[in-house]
């Protein structure tokens, strides 16, 4: 499905600094990945570069058989990657019922936008025309970015901190969610903290000071990985 | 009518034939249609040029369309339409002005609207504006609105600036009585090295009178924009102006919301804002697939939906 080669990112804060070194991994078909780690080890800059949104300095990215590394964002969209942000982002005057009309090419019906909208628990009748600005919480805006991903139907669906801001109620269902979406056709990959999407996960991969410091199944993984809190050393290049 | 007055009638008015209900179609200067309705009567003046409209106590659920064309090269149309709106009424009340201009000379419209609305009444007032035909062709358009609300009577105003107009300057004005509330929703696109400028003053001189000025506009280009809007609170009232602005290539925009108070129970509050669209609403149209082409015009067209 996903194969990264290599992955380097360097970030230029402060001088250079090594965020991502040397990743290389493939996720299989069918699974759902989560990658933790502590905050700032690189999570999120993993996704954007899986994305595109981000470059990384070197290394390669395929997608099945195809090499997607010099693909920008849209072409990878268009490829079947989709991106759910871990801070939504505010439209004045787009609505919920336009984000979810261009996630999924223009094709939904409203009946389709408002099934949407239920499975990530948000009554559609009071949310399908409201505008995504900053009348809505942050918890109601990320349950409509991950309607938005639901609703393109991709291969591989990136969710970068979908717990971020949603409550344990609405948070238990979108485990649900997020494993039902699975299939020999689709892969999930999640970046989280959370307990619940460890438990649900078929793969977990660790990243710490910039590489992947363990991967495995929950069993695997999650009785060793005490101790890695804080050990998320950003490598300072030249010294 | 002719293809280009179908055209713009269809686009500043909505009508593909003749509308239900009162209206009057101008084109260059003079009525081409009018109709009166039950409880909705139309008259010209006869001291200048435009109509008196009378809505009679009680009408509901009707509609007046007054739209005005321009095709004549080099016409300045100047109308003064007055609307008298009884008490208890719900009219939908739908203008704009549309002008095809490819010569030389500049064409124009001077629409100046002044409404009396009276007790309890609910009117909402669609203004659209539009130009076609050469891009270089000068068509101008300076609408003025002055609006008297009596006790309890609501307005929404909506006015749209879309297409083409080389210059405007809109003046709005209003006095809003006890009760009274007014909503006034701006749209405006400019493009090239076009201009707009609009000017709001609203009193609210009433016990709980109620008034919203929302502009969102976009300039691309080199085209300017100049929005000036005052709210006075007069008594115990609620003001809000919030004006938006996106900027593109070398568009620049002038806002400056001002409220004031003679009432200490006056609450008045405004924000504005002008910036580029921001880099992070078009990455997450890209990741749905939009390029940065097709994301900015999603963005723009919701941004002045």
């Amino acid at each position: 499905m996903l194969t990264l080669k290599n992955i380097k990112f360097i970030a230029q804060e402060n001088g250079e600094k090594v965020i991502l070194n040397d990743i290389s991994f493939h996720f299989e078909a069918g699974k759902n990945y989560v990658i933790t780690g502590a905050n700032g080890c690189g999570k999120s800059t993993l996704a954007k570069i899986i994305m595109g949104i981000l470059p990384a300095n070197t290394g390669q990215i395929y997608l099945g058989n195809k090499e997607i590394t010099g693909l920008n964002t849209t072409e990878r969209a268009r490829m079947g990657v989709g991106f759910a942000f871990q801070q939504p982002v505010r439209f004045k005057g787009l609505t919920a019922r336009d984000l979810l009309e261009q996630a999924s090419g223009g094709k939904i019906t409203t009946a389709q936008a408002c099934e949407y909208l239920s499975i990530v628990g948000l009554c559609a009748r009071e949310y399908l025309d409201r505008e995504l600005d900053n009348t809505l919480s942050g918890g109601e805006l990320k349950r409509i970015e991950i309607a938005s991903v639901l609703a393109r139907g991709c291969p591989l669906n990136i969710f970068d901190e979908p717990e971020a801001g949603i409550d344990i109620w609405s948070f238990n269902n979108l485990v649900d969610i997020f494993k039902k979406s699975i299939n020999k056709n689709c892969t999930n990959i999640i970046i989280s903290h959370q307990e619940k999407l460890f438990a649900s996960a078929d793969e977990i991969i660790l990243i710490a000071d910039g590489k992947i410091a363990m991967h495995g199944t929950p069993a695997e993984v999650l009785p060793n990985i005490q101790g890695f809190g804080n050990c998320n050393k950003l490598r300072r290049k030249n010294g | 009518m002719d293809k280009i007055d179908s055209e713009l009638l269809a686009q500043i008015a909505g009508l593909h034939d003749v509308p239900q209900g009162a209206y009057n179609i101008r084109k260059n200067g003079k009525s081409i249609g009018r109709a009166s309705a039950q409880g909705i009567e139309i008259e010209s003046k006869t001291d200048v040029s435009g109509i008196n409209i009378r809505i009679a106590d009680g009408v509901q659920n009707q509609s007046v369309h007054i739209p005005v064309i321009v095709t004549a090269e080099g016409l300045n149309d100047l109308v003064y339409n007055d609307f008298y709106i009884g008490k208890n009424c719900d009219v939908l009340i739908v203008a704009g002005c549309g002008i095809h201009n490819n010569s030389e000379a500049t064409s124009g419209h001077d629409g100046i609207h002044t409404f009396y609305v009276g007790e309890n009444s609910r009117v909402k007032y669609v203004e659209k504006h539009l130009g076609i035909g050469s891009a270089t062709a000068e068509k101008i358009l300076n609408p003025t609105t002055v609006l008297h609300l009596e006790k309890g009577a609501q307005v929404i105003m909506e006015t749209v600036q879309l297409v083409g107009v080389s210059r405007s300057v809109r003046k709005t004005e209003a006095d809003l009585a006890d009760d009274a509330s007014l909503d006034i929703r701006e749209s405006i696109l400019t493009d090239n090295d076009q201009f707009a400028a609009t000017d709001f003053v609203v009193q609210l001189n009433g016990k709980s009178s109620r008034a919203n000025v929302i502009s969102r506009s976009v300039a691309k280009g080199t085209s300017k924009q100049i929005f000036n809007s005052v709210v006075d609170g007069n008594n115990a009232c609620f003001g809000h102006i919030e004006c938006d602005a996106i900027v593109m290539d070398k568009a620049q925009v002038a806002s400056t919301p001002a409220l004031r108070n003679t009432s200490v129970d006056a609450n008045l509050t405004h924000e504005a804002a002008i910036g580029k669209i921001a880099g992070e609403q078009i990455v997450k149209l890209q990741t749905l697939g939009l390029t940065q082409e097709e994301a900015e015009q999603v963005i723009i067209k919701g941004f002045l939906k």
